[in-house]
């Protein structure tokens, strides 16, 4: 049974990374075939640094993913602390409507906010771009904002913040000092998933785009569409080791604080 | 307490930003160009009812196979060792953080009639088999894309069985495998219940991995309305009414699944 | 913790043996010969022009078809954006397309703002008509000079008005001359119907040009707007959606190169380009006529840039730079000095540069189709991709629609119901 177990997941690994180290192994090839390996050479790593539009639509995505990150965490934040505050019908209003565009297909997301983008264009001399993205990714970022942070409030004390008012803290006071550190791993989490939704959006930023700002992804699939160039899998390679050094280091760091946390504990009991 | 008012910006943000996009997609499907009512868009849409069909059927098997694969990995997954199971997760999940067209590109390059896996048949002596451009293509792209959708929901809520109720199970007489169907399976339900929206909507709206695998022929739901809002078929109309009626079958979908799901909470990964 | 990695190690082990085995049994196809490589250099007659827009900060968005621009790829050619900025100041944000529908949707569609697009002649005209296109300056365009008169006042921009002629050439079929066993005078476009190569065709991924060969091979014109024999040439496309591997524009370059097809159709200029790379490639241009096309740059109505964009256009009639897009891109050019300055061998491949008479009784240049017959004709290609269905209902959808919004509306209204129970 345990041997069986083994070769299933064996099995299902290799269906899921064979393909990503063929991009890989092809990254190196001399010749442009993708299924004869001629020799071996960094050219394409050259070129694709050398590529302009590639590596500007690199800086586009990374800043329009810290700025929708950052903006959907502070409007999300805000926004769990008020809907947690609300009353029962208000609220669960208010939860289902913030859920439509986690369910809801990304394909009508992006057009409806295409149409609601050209409505404005054609009014208000907003052009598509920069702004549309931003708007657009902030969008679909704060419903996981708010839906990382909302269970934090279930878990928390009510009755701590009040605590700390009669203590005399000032209302603003109490909310850093109190309401903040509790969620805080809700912000956080929150944050960090905004961005990388962002990062890797395409389907939401390929109907909100403009003429002067595109996206990696966006970038990507305009390549695969003509001739291809095995730039495209020197940079499959380089997101691959971004990926996995990233992924290792998080692990390193939560194993860490872990660690530390149960010397911690042992500490307090002894 | 006034704290309600922080959310005043959010709430603005929501109507403009979610409520009024979703009322224009409405108004667009139920006027014509002039902006006079009129219900051709919507009803014009049963003409597409095949290309329905297809997507439904196609996302359909994607989400068996998504759940057939998932589900045996991850009871393997929480049958390991604590510290070995977040490792191995973590190996699992690691290709879906690729960009998602990275990823079906890969898929491109390994079918095609001259691709790799051809090539490895041709050695054998094996002649090649027609694979790219295929609705087995597009299934394939959907399952390798949206399987860690379902591998993470069932394995989050099978992590959280706790293993007293399998040992009282194996004390009452059950065997392994009866502990598994009459234990660990109910209790797994809600993790597949979501696990199942989260495969089949992506999968039913797509039109990146057909146009990649399917070679243009294969017409989703999803390459239909980006044809008429950017593609060859200009037609904001029409694509509105499509639109609207995907989103109506997936919110009926959703709320179907949602009778099977005791708490209301979402599933997030 | 050692024993599970193993079966992932075990995979990694499999692809690079996969990648080593082929690597190693199939004999090198590609042996770069060694040429003598030209160096393309840029000199402008009139520097001074180019300096108005230093050190202002200005940007042009450029929409151009993929692969239509020397990008400086290759060795010794010049990159043409890059070149601009150098001598402009001016910066290039560039971005492509793949037909001119789809060019025409992201205009239509509002929002975007572009300084500089490339339609094509029939897009030009419906363009013109819709009020989508600025007239240009041509003072500021002096390089215009340099257009074959044959260019000018074209039919699609009758008084010459809208446009600057980029490139031209026609359509034909590109195909494998190892595995297609027909003398190249006697294929025809029912070829592409051939059951035989089921499965290794390509088919123009636009309604335009599709149509456009479904006409020929029934014999109509190809500007007809009868509403029958656009029907009628999409049952043909529908029966030809049998043998067709993938609609496809520039995947072409990847997939006849790949020699994942046998035959597609496509434009001339890309055809040259593919048999420069793959020897076994043929091209044709099949003896029941095709269509000639030129392509033209435009500045859109919304352009905030314009004198800017029309520096660009002057920059792409500049002699080198025209010569540069034209030997790089592989289209016919429609600028004299860079005619005079190409090999007799281009000039004379039988594919470029076609003498005048045997144009005009072969070719036919596409006019602008009536607003119904653009609808007609994009509404048959919606059916054509789908599968037809004869029998529909116009009621069913509305119907449909309706019960969802009932079921939803009881199941929510019966765990109301339940919800109240529970408390009580």
């Amino acid at each position: 049974m345990k041997k069986l177990a083994k070769v299933y997941l064996g099995l299902v690994l290799m269906f899921l990374y064979v393909p990503i180290f063929v991009l890989i192994v092809f990254s190196f090839n001399t010749t442009k075939s993708r299924s004869v390996m001629s020799g071996f050479t960094f050219d394409w790593y050259i070129k694709l640094f050398k590529n302009e539009i590639i590596m500007s639509s690199l800086v586009n995505t990374i800043i329009i993913a810290v700025i929708a990150s950052i903006g959907a965490t502070i409007l999300g934040t805000a926004a769990a602390i008020g809907i947690n505050n609300m009353k029962k019908l208000p609220k669960a209003i208010v939860l289902n409507i913030t859920n439509f565009p986690v369910i809801n297909p990304e394909i009508v997301t992006g057009v409806s906010l295409m149409l609601l983008f050209v409505f404005f264009a054609a009014r208000m001399n907003l052009e598509f771009g920069f702004v549309t993205l931003i708007i657009a990714h902030i969008t679909f970022d704060v419903p996981y904002v708010i839906l990382n942070i909302m269970p934090k409030f279930r878990q928390m004390d009510p009755f701590l913040y009040e605590a700390a008012q009669d203590l005399g803290c000032s209302p603003f006071r109490a909310f850093f000092k109190v309401v903040l550190p509790e969620i805080m791993p809700g912000v956080v989490s929150g944050f960090l998933m905004s961005f990388t939704y962002s990062l890797d959006d395409f389907i939401i930023s390929y109907f909100t785009c403009g003429a002067s700002t595109q996206t990696l992804p966006i970038t990507i699939y305009s390549m695969t569409r003509r001739k291809v160039s095995p730039e495209i899998n020197a940079l499959s390679t380089l997101i691959f080791l971004v990926v996995v050094i990233v992924l290792i280091l998080k692990n390193v760091v939560e194993r860490h604080n872990e660690n530390k946390r149960n010397v911690l504990v042992k500490g307090e009991v002894q | 307490m006034k704290t309600k008012l922080v959310a005043a910006p959010y709430l603005l943000w929501m109507v403009i930003f979610i409520l009024v996009p979703l009322i224009m997609v409405a108004y667009f499907a139920f006027t014509d160009k002039n902006g006079n009512f009129t219900l051709d868009y919507v009803s014009d849409v049963a003409q597409y009812t095949p290309i329905f069909i297809r997507s439904i059927w196609l996302a359909l098997i994607a989400t068996v196979i998504c759940l057939v694969i998932a589900y045996p990995l991850a009871y393997i997954l929480i049958g390991m060792k604590k510290s070995m199971q977040s490792t191995m997760l973590m190996i699992v999940m690691l290709p879906m953080w690729m960009n998602f067209l990275l990823r079906t590109y890969a898929w491109m390059t390994l079918l095609g009639n001259n691709g790799l896996i051809n090539t490895l048949l041709g050695f054998i002596g094996l002649e090649p088999y027609k694979m790219l451009n295929t609705e087995g293509a597009v299934v394939l792209g959907m399952v390798y894309n949206y399987i860690p959708f379902m591998i993470l929901p069932i394995y989050a809520v099978m992590v959280k069985i706790d293993k007293s109720v399998l040992e009282a199970a194996a004390d009452l007489g059950c065997n392994s495998r009866k502990t598994m169907l009459r234990v660990v399976f109910p209790l797994s339900l809600p993790g597949v219940m979501s696990g199942i929206t989260m495969v089949f909507v992506p999968a039913i709206s797509t039109f990146i991995i057909s146009r990649m695998l399917g070679g243009g022929g294969n017409l989703l739901i999803g390459d239909l309305i980006e044809m008429q809002f950017l593609g060859n078929a200009y037609n904001i109309n029409l694509g509105a009414a499509i639109s609207l009626v995907l989103m109506v079958i997936v919110l009926l979908m959703m709320t179907i699944m949602n009778q099977f799901n005791a708490d209301d909470e979402v599933v997030l990964m | 913790m050692k024993k599970i990695p193993k079966t992932a190690f075990a995979a990694v082990i499999f692809a690079v043996i996969c990648g080593m085995l082929t690597s190693c049994s199939q004999t090198q196809t590609d042996v770069e010969e060694e040429e003598e490589i030209e160096i393309q250099t840029l000199t402008v007659e009139d520097e001074e022009y180019y300096s108005r827009f230093r050190g202002q900060g200005v940007s042009i968005n450029i929409y151009n078809w993929g692969e239509y621009i020397s990008d400086g790829s290759e060795e010794g050619t010049l990159s043409v954006n890059a070149e601009f900025t150098k001598l402009t100041d001016i910066k290039v944000n560039y971005t492509n397309y793949a037909t001119n529908e789809e060019m025409y949707a992201k205009l239509k569609g509002g929002g975007a703002s572009y300084d500089i697009i490339i339609p094509s002649d029939y897009m030009i005209s419906r363009m013109i008509k819709e009020g989508m296109l600025a007239k240009l300056n041509f003072d500021n365009i002096p390089n215009f000079k340099y257009i074959s008169d044959t260019f000018v006042n074209p039919e699609y921009d009758p008084q010459n008005e809208y446009s600057v002629p980029y490139t031209w050439g026609t359509v034909g079929i590109i195909y494998d001359t190892t595995l297609i066993d027909i003398p190249a005078e006697e294929i025809d476009w029912d070829i592409l119907w051939n059951e035989d190569y089921a499965d290794r065709i390509l088919m123009f991924d636009n309604p335009r040009d599709a149509f456009a060969i479904a006409e020929l091979r029934s014999g109509y014109s190809l500007n007809t707007e009868n509403k029958k024999e656009l029907e009628e040439c999409a049952e043909l496309l529908k029966e030809q959606k049998k043998v067709v591997q993938a609609y496809v524009m520039d995947e072409i370059f990847d997939k006849m190169g790949a020699g994942e097809a046998l035959a597609a159709p496509y434009y001339a200029g890309d055809a040259i380009t593919l048999m420069d790379e793959y020897e076994d490639l043929g091209f044709v241009i099949p003896k029941s006529g095709t269509n000639m096309f030129i392509d033209a740059v435009c500045v859109p109505v919304t352009s905030k840039q314009q004198e800017a964009a029309e520096m660009y256009i002057n920059f792409l009639c500049e002699p080198d730079i025209a010569y540069a897009t034209t030997t790089y891109i592989g289209y016919s050019t429609p600028h004299d000095a860079a005619y005079e300055r190409l090999d007799d061998e281009i000039k004379n491949d039988g594919i470029s540069y076609l003498d005048d008479t045997f144009l005009e009784e072969n070719t036919t240049v596409f006019c602008n189709l009536s607003d119904e017959a653009n609808q007609k004709m994009q509404d048959l290609w919606t059916e054509i991709k789908s599968v037809q269905d004869e029998t529909r209902n116009r009621w069913l959808v509305p119907v449909f629609l309706l019960a969802c919004v009932m079921t939803s509306i009881g199941i929510i209204i019966r765990r109301y119901i339940k919800k109240k129970k529970d408390v009580f």
